[in-house]
């Protein structure tokens, strides 16, 4: 388990975590999500040992690591852009945790090749980073981290640098391999589909501090606040309150609390049908529809409807 | 294309003029009455020993200045430390101050009232007070060619490695040095080249004792001042040829461009 305990840490004038708790379950795959500058890459920095925090602990595995040196700590850690050793081959590169650690030569190298194996890239230990694609150079920092048995795996932004079509291949090979390595995970992402494809239990962060911890599906359904609700998943306004696109009701007669719109556009996306709306009373709305309630509504562009939430309560704390 | 042409012969006409020409007639002068003049200056004891004492100040304030240079640009560069601002600052200070400056400073130092006057050994006119010198002019250069590269290579590798659970000294070994060799080695050829050409600091501590405290560059001055023109020519010849052979093992060091 890891456990960061009333974390400060400031760059200068700038608080990059202001009094941050977050536990992370041993086996667990966990998101740190949040935009730039939400202090979430700082926390996995401070977890590392990599940034001293100003104020609070840290605890792996039970033990108190606030003051021990990242070598001590047992983490493996694959930085934004994969710090590879630009100098050393791919095989030399996975080797390095082992080689200093002076282990028998023998074992290295049936560590490193069983590790190149796991991460896809046999054949390629001859080769310089330099000569990788970004998707394998990210895959050898893994393989990297992973050769000296780390407790705990802290991934920053794993997947920022890639193209979308890598990303996701990435995601969903990230995904198996923990399922076989079982060591417990910790990413940094600024993409919330990402953090709810990929993450067991996602840490929401914003100017610092945490939002919310919780299962995607929790912070989707029972967003702790309007922040949580406009950073997970997709919002709309209805009545001076955020709403979910599909928790927004269309219908043709009047009835208890709704107003009144017209439909400005429709947008056919495949299954899901996306209607926007000019209120009357001075407001723009977007509502997620079906294809059947769309043909059954008859809506296009003009035509009048009225529109209200499918749910009352849309903040869990409200 | 005109253009293109006038500006490379602008180019070589400078370079040929200023440069080729003069040290050419050197080699010229030299060789002129051909080699045996040259070989009674070569195997002349005073030139010998300059020549050694050359060397031998070179051979000590390379690697000290290598070494200092080293732990200077990673002060600068890895570690804000209170002070390392200053330090930045004073590396350049040998570059701006003429060489003259710097051996009349160690004289004042040194000589007769200065602060260290009175030691237990011999400093001006004498080894020491060379070799300080040497080291002082020729201190800048590992520094300036080794910090804009370890700006520019980071702490990402660094900090990799000490996850990886390497120690300090293991990283720097494996990781930062292998990255920043090719600026060292460049700063080892400049730094080089200033050691064995320096005259203007070394004519002011070192008296230019013929035999004693005479290195190639005073030796030249000194041979040329008493007409002994191919003594003047030998030394200086021998000199570029040094500087030369540190320029060659410098475009052999220096690694082709775009490959890693």
């Amino acid at each position: 388990m890891i456990e960061a305990r009333n974390v400060t840490k400031r760059f200068g004038d700038f608080v990059a975590l202001e009094d941050v708790s977050v536990q992370v379950e041993s086996g667990s795959l966990t998101a740190l999500l949040g935009p730039s500058g939400s202090g979430k890459s700082t926390l996995l920095r401070v977890i590392a040992g990599l940034e001293r925090p100003d104020a609070g602990a840290v605890f792996i595995s039970g033990k108190e690591a606030t003051a021990l040196a990242p070598q001590k700590r047992g983490v493996g850690f694959v930085f934004q852009h994969y710090a590879p050793f630009k100098h050393m081959t791919v095989w030399e590169n996975v080797a390095f945790g082992l080689t200093i650690r002076r282990r028998p030569r023998k074992e290295i190298r049936a560590r490193v090749d069983q590790l190149l194996e796991l991460v896809q890239l046999q054949g390629l230990g001859k080769r310089y980073p330099a000569q990788l694609s970004g998707g394998q150079r990210q895959r050898m920092a893994l393989a990297r981290a992973l050769a000296v048995e780390p407790e705990v795996l802290l991934l920053d932004e794993p997947f920022g640098a890639l193209d979308a079509r890598v990303r996701k291949e990435l995601r969903a090979w990230l995904r198996r391999l923990h399922d076989e390595v079982h060591v417990t995970t910790v990413f940094v992402t600024h993409d919330q589909e990402e953090a709810m494809d990929v993450a067991d239990q996602i840490v929401l962060m914003n100017s610092g501090r945490v939002e919310q911890v919780g299962a995607p599906r929790e912070l989707y359904e029972e967003p702790a606040n309007e922040f949580v609700m406009t950073f997970v998943g997709p919002v709309s306004r209805l009545g001076g309150e955020y709403i979910r696109p599909h928790d927004v009701e269309l219908l043709l007669e009047p009835a208890e609390g709704t107003t009144v719109g017209t439909v400005q556009r429709v947008v056919h996306l495949g299954f899901e049908v996306r209607v926007e709306l000019q209120l009357d009373d001075d407001g723009e709305l977007w509502a997620q529809v079906t294809r059947e309630e769309c043909e059954r509504l008859g809506l296009a562009t003009g035509v009048r409807t009225h529109v209200r939430p499918r749910r009352e309560r849309v903040l869990a704390g409200v | 294309m005109i253009a293109r042409f006038g500006l490379r012969l602008v180019a070589v006409a400078y370079v040929g003029l200023l440069l080729l020409a003069p040290v050419g007639l050197v080699f010229y002068r030299t060789f002129e009455h051909g080699l045996e003049p040259v070989r009674q200056v070569v195997s002349s004891p005073d030139f010998l020993h300059a020549l050694k004492l050359t060397l031998e100040i070179a051979v000590i304030a390379v690697p000290l200045n290598t070494v200092f240079g080293i732990l200077c640009a990673l002060a600068v560069v890895r570690h804000r430390l209170p002070g390392v601002g200053i330090v930045n600052a004073l590396v350049d200070l040998p570059l701006a101050l003429s060489p003259v400056v710097v051996g009349f400073s160690l004289v004042l130092l040194y000589g007769p009232g200065g602060w260290l006057h009175g030691l237990p050994v011999q400093v001006l006119f004498a080894f020491p007070s060379m070799l300080l010198a040497t080291i002082f002019v020729s201190l800048p250069f590992v520094v300036r060619e080794v910090v804009p590269v370890l700006r520019e290579i980071g702490t990402d590798q660094e900090e990799a490695a000490a996850t990886l659970g390497a120690s300090a000294f293991t990283t720097f070994r494996r990781v930062t040095f292998p990255a920043i060799r090719w600026a060292v080695a460049y700063g080892v050829v400049l730094t080089m080249a200033r050691a064995i050409g320096e005259y203007g600091a070394l004519a002011v501590v070192s008296g230019s004792i013929a035999g004693r405290t005479q290195t190639l560059t005073t030796y030249v001055d000194r041979s040329y001042q008493e007409f002994q023109t191919v003594n003047a020519y030998t030394a200086s010849v021998m000199l570029a040829t040094l500087a030369m052979l540190t320029l060659l093992v410098m475009s052999v060091l220096r690694p082709k461009e775009g490959v890693q």
